[in-house]
């Protein structure tokens, strides 16, 4: 069958088998194999995608399930050369380790924060509930979406303040918001 | 790698269309909704249809929650997060809101219908427990039209089993709506997001401080959809009390029936059966006090 869908802002087009998974869609197909694969059973996450901008575990939806619809990987997180704010607080705060769970983290926390923009920890680990890392323990990984929404909030109000009075913000020179890094 | 075995994809475009589609490719084809529990059996080869029939196309004329004066209307594709963050069933209903926040993760939680929940007939479906304590009606759409209400009881045939045939689809549930309602429901699990080691649902109706009626909904000990008529008749015309929750406990106790295996013995299974029938019980009186 026929299949046509947006992925990352490009619509693409491929004839596939009908019991196409979406993971494998994304992976062997298009080659965008920054969406992970890992236990096939629906529990560990690694698979999350954005379908029409809600997270999905992509090992459970048929590829052609999503036809029509929008998808979005970790591919489409940056804004071209620059991380996401997300990507940079892994990166700040040692949220990966080998790196497997991090795709799907990072998708599920982009989502978060688009709902929500300035979660609790509590209220992160909820949202990673159905994810399993098994290498930084989560403490990490928490950190990381917490440095995210406040590095947002920071970027935000220092974009009032410049336009205001052109006063610096509180991102310390090392770009790490002030609230994170304590 | 695990793939389900080959099968065609067809789309609904309407619960009419769907019906049509049904009608033509009987008993070799399924509906699919968010999936969940179909995908998974059928990567696992525990089941193989010739055709799946995706219904999420109909999302917008069967994913909705509608307060009426008598009852609450659940259209059967209404996701599990729909249902979690719906204000109509928090003001009504905070039974689900409970059973919700333990059925899966958000991430499934996204995909996951109420529909595909009952229709999949699982003894440890969290959902199913939940209608049968707030004594759900289904309603059952066929050829030409044709519609059927069933209650809990008659819905689930047996476990995996539903009365909804071949040529047939679950399009809503009704929930009656009577004064002086409250509810709740409580789960143990072994880690988050995990199904049920035992989970129960209750709800209770006050009036002038006494109880009217209570139902009591219990999930994977055993096939039971009953809401347990037993604990109802114990209840109703009492003062709620800690000795009437733990009567009403041991009943609980008594008329399920679950199977030792590797969520734990029979034994453990039904006192953990009476211990949250008697804690939701509790909480389900404080929330009609309230
Ligand atoms: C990791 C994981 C953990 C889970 N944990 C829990 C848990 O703790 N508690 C719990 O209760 N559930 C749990 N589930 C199940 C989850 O809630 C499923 O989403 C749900 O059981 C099925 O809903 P669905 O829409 O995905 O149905 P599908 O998988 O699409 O369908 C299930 C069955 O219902 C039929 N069907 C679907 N809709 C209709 C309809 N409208 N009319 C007629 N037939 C229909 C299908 O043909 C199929 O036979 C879990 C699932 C996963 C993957
Ligand atoms: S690979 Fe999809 S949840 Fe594990
Ligand atoms: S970083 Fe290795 S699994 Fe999470």
């Amino acid at each position: 069958m026929q299949v046509t869908m947006t992925v990352n802002d490009v619509e693409v087009t491929r004839e596939i088998e009908a019991r196409l998974l979406l993971v494998h869609f994304l992976r062997d197909v298009l080659g965008l194999t920054g969406t992970h694969w890992g236990c096939d059973t629906s529990n560990c996450g690694t698979c999350v995608v954005w379908l029409d901008g809600e997270p999905v575990k992509s090992c459970t939806v048929l590829a052609a399930m999503a036809g029509g619809h929008q998808v979005r990987t970790v591919e489409g997180l940056a804004k071209g050369a620059e991380l996401d704010p997300i990507q940079q607080g892994f990166m700040q705060c040692h949220g990966l380790q080998c790196g497997f769970c991090t795709p799907g983290m990072m998708m599920t926390a982009r989502a978060l924060l688009d709902r929500n923009p300035d979660p609790s920890e509590t209220e992160i680990r909820e949202a990673i509930s159905g994810q399993i890392c098994r290498c930084t323990g989560y403490a990490t990984i928490v950190r990381s979406v917490r440095w995210a929404a406040v590095a947002e909030a920071q970027a935000a109000t220092q974009v009032t303040e410049t336009t205001e009075s052109s006063e610096a913000g509180e991102i310390d020179n090392a770009g790490q918001p002030a609230e994170a890094v304590a | 790698m695990q793939v389900p075995a080959p099968f065609e994809y067809e789309r609904a475009t309407s619960v009419d269309h769907a019906i049509s589609l049904l009608e033509r490719l009987g008993g070799t084809a399924r509906l699919i909704a968010g999936g969940h529990s179909l995908l998974p059996m059928m990567k696992l080869r525990l089941a193989n249809f010739d055709y799946l029939i995706d219904i999420n196309d109909l999302h917008g004329e069967l994913g909705y929650v509608e307060a009426g004066p008598d009852e609450v209307r659940i259209g059967a594709l209404t996701r599990h997060r729909e249902l979690l963050e719906s204000p109509v069933l928090a003001a009504a209903f905070p039974i689900f809101a409970d059973a919700e926040r333990v059925i899966a993760d958000p991430v499934v939680r996204n995909r996951g219908t109420l529909g595909g929940s009952l229709c999949q007939a699982d003894p440890s479906e969290d959902l199913s427990a939940v209608c049968t304590t707030l004594d759900a009606r289904c309603v059952i759409r066929g050829p030409g039209g044709a519609e059927r209400v069933v209650s809990m009881e008659e819905f689930h045939v047996g476990p995996y089993e539903t009365a909804v045939a071949d040529d047939e689809i679950l399009v809503e549930i009704r929930l009656p709506v009577r004064p002086g309602c409250g509810s709740a429901y409580a789960k143990v699990e072994r880690r988050a997001g995990d199904w049920a080691v035992v989970s129960a649902g209750a709800a209770v109706w006050l009036d002038g401080g006494a109880i009217v009626d209570a139902r009591v909904g219990l999930a994977a000990v055993g096939p039971n959809t009953t809401g347990i008529p037993a604990i109802s008749a114990a209840l109703r015309g009492q003062e709620p009390s800690e000795s009437l929750y733990e009567q009403a406990g041991t009943i609980a106790a008594d008329s399920c029936d679950p199977v030792t295996d590797q969520r734990g013995s029979a034994e453990y299974k039904r006192h953990l059966a009476a211990e949250l029938t008697r804690r939701t019980l509790r909480r389900a009186v404080e929330r009609a006090r309230s």
